[in-house]
């Protein structure tokens, strides 16, 4: 498993050969407070990148999250369906939203790192 | 969110206690207003049904009016029944415009000398100059800038104002006020609000309302609860908002308000928009505001279209969300009469797909409102 890289649009990735985790950051779900339903691509979908792919929608507002990576979606997490406000609880491992073959991996270098993500993420709130 | 779009927002008295508690602020109808503290908007609105919740709403514009010929000169601008609403008793009311529609919504209160008006925030400048342009000599209309409005809701609310203020909480009816203290402040107590609870709200001068609040949130079953719960709560209770559920555009009777058409006025109109109004209290509308239940866990937004099974247009989401007690999406919109009636099965759009959507009695939330006992 690779390390947790971040997007600009504050999506997190981890990468396991082909497959790429997905799910929004700790600083998204604070920024959307409570979570009440997730809405999830279907599998077998193809996305490319900056595609939206998932609309999370808290009591106030729909969020839009968009794929960081082009490729098929192979699984999506069946947990948010029963249980949206693991989003809240776990954003960052529980709440993943989708696993993608990538077929592209080289848009992985465009990601960021933890620590820079931690310094764009300050510069937004 | 830029200091410099905070810097031309107004504050309440209650800005550095919102700052204070963890308050997201956010702009709303020019003012700086707390969204949620750190409990969040689900556990506000729960809190607030199990408990007792703390809103700000000084926001909101506090007007009396004085002199001979007030009431005669408010009945043509209302369709409410003004001229008999007793002392020291409270009701809602609209401005309505020649069309019919309304301009806005208020509670009034028969003070005796004077009568008050609570109005929303976003439309207090346009109705404060409305009412001036038609006001006779002799009538004043003052402005209450300086004053705060706080309301306490839910089942624990009464109980939380008794250990500060004398009165007989079994003998203070839902819709009217007195003049009374709370923790020795002077207050004006209604018994009132917009969530379905039993609940009160207190006017009280700006520069008291920071210490009232802090007292009231000592009493441990009391939580500062920001407008996004308060706007789940009003929509559980099926109340209206304006600009969404009602606005220019409905009269009174689409919106399902004819009860707060006095008897008289109806018997003898004498309000701007009465010919729309009474023609459409005795000939029925065309359309009908009505309570919305989304099928699954989608929520649908303002403004969703809403279609017959058959695909025909029949109306729109007017308001749309969640409802925390009810733990599932909900709306309220308008729709074509005859697709109005409770359990008429609808579509909605939402993304591109069709979502099946029932309308559902109002409010979704059983009212709780205070009865006096028997």
């Amino acid at each position: 498993m690779s390390e947790m890289q971040f997007s600009e649009d504050h999506e997190w990735v981890v990468v396991d050969g082909d497959v790429a985790t997905v799910g929004i950051t700790n600083f998204a779900q604070e920024q959307l407070g409570d979570i009440v339903f997730v809405d999830l691509p279907d599998t077998g979908k193809t996305v490319t990148k900056s595609d939206e792919v998932a609309v999370v929608e808290s009591v106030k507002a729909a969020a839009e999250v968009y794929t960081p990576l082009s490729g098929d979606i192979i699984e999506t997490n069946d947990v948010l369906d029963s249980a949206p406000e693991t989003v809240n609880s776990d954003p960052q491992a529980g709440a993943w939203f989708f696993k993608i073959k990538m077929s592209d991996p080289g848009e992985l270098d465009g990601l960021m790192d933890a620590a820079t993500y931690d310094v764009f993420a300050s510069d937004e709130g | 969110m830029s200091d410099g779009l905070n810097v031309a927002l107004k504050q309440t008295p209650l800005h550095a206690l919102h700052v204070a508690s963890g308050g997201r602020l956010v702009p709303f109808a020019g003012y700086d207003m707390p969204v949620q503290y750190k409990l969040g908007i689900l556990k506000e609105h729960l809190h607030t049904r199990a408990a007792a919740g703390l809103f700000d709403v000084s926001h909101m514009g506090q007007l009396v009016l004085r002199g001979a010929g007030g009431g005669e000169a408010l009945e043509k601008l209302v369709p409410a029944d003004v001229l008999n609403l007793a002392e020291g008793r409270m009701r809602y009311g609209q401005f309505t415009n020649a069309a019919g529609g309304i301009l806005d919504d208020f509670m009034i209160s028969n003070c005796g000398d004077c009568l008050g008006l609570v109005v929303n925030a976003a439309c207090k400048e346009a109705d404060i100059a409305h009412l001036e342009a038609n006001l006779p000599e002799g009538c004043t209309l003052e402005y209450l800038d300086s004053k705060a409005l706080l309301a306490l809701q839910g089942p624990k609310a009464a109980e939380v104002l008794a250990q500060h203020c004398d009165i007989s909480f079994e003998g203070f009816p839902f819709m009217s006020f007195r003049e009374t203290t709370v923790a020795g402040i002077a207050v004006t107590l209604s018994r009132s609000g917009y969530t379905g609870e039993d609940g009160f709200e207190i006017s009280v001068e700006g520069d008291d309302a920071h210490l009232l609040a802090e007292t009231l949130i000592g009493e441990g079953d009391v939580e500062l609860i920001g407008l996004g719960a308060r706007d789940s709560l009003r929509l559980e209770a099926g109340l209206c908002l304006y600009g969404h559920d009602i606005n220019e555009t409905t009269s009174p009777v689409e919106a399902g308000l004819s009860w707060s058409i006095g008897k008289r006025r109806r018997e003898e109109g004498g309000f701007i928009g009465d010919e729309t109004i009474l023609r459409h209290l005795s000939e029925g509308t065309e359309r009908k505001r009505v309570g919305l239940k989304p099928e699954g866990r989608a929520l649908l937004r303002d403004h969703a279209v809403l279609s017959t099974v058959n695909g025909e247009q029949v109306g729109e989401i007017t308001s749309g969300g969640f409802g925390p007690t009810l733990g599932g999406p909900l709306a309220m919109g308008y729709v074509r009469s005859d697709s109005a009636e409770v359990g008429t099965i609808l579509n909605a759009e939402l993304r591109g797909k069709s979502v099946v959507i029932e309308v559902v009695a109002m409010p979704a939330v059983p009212a709780r409102f205070f009865r006096m006992k028997q």
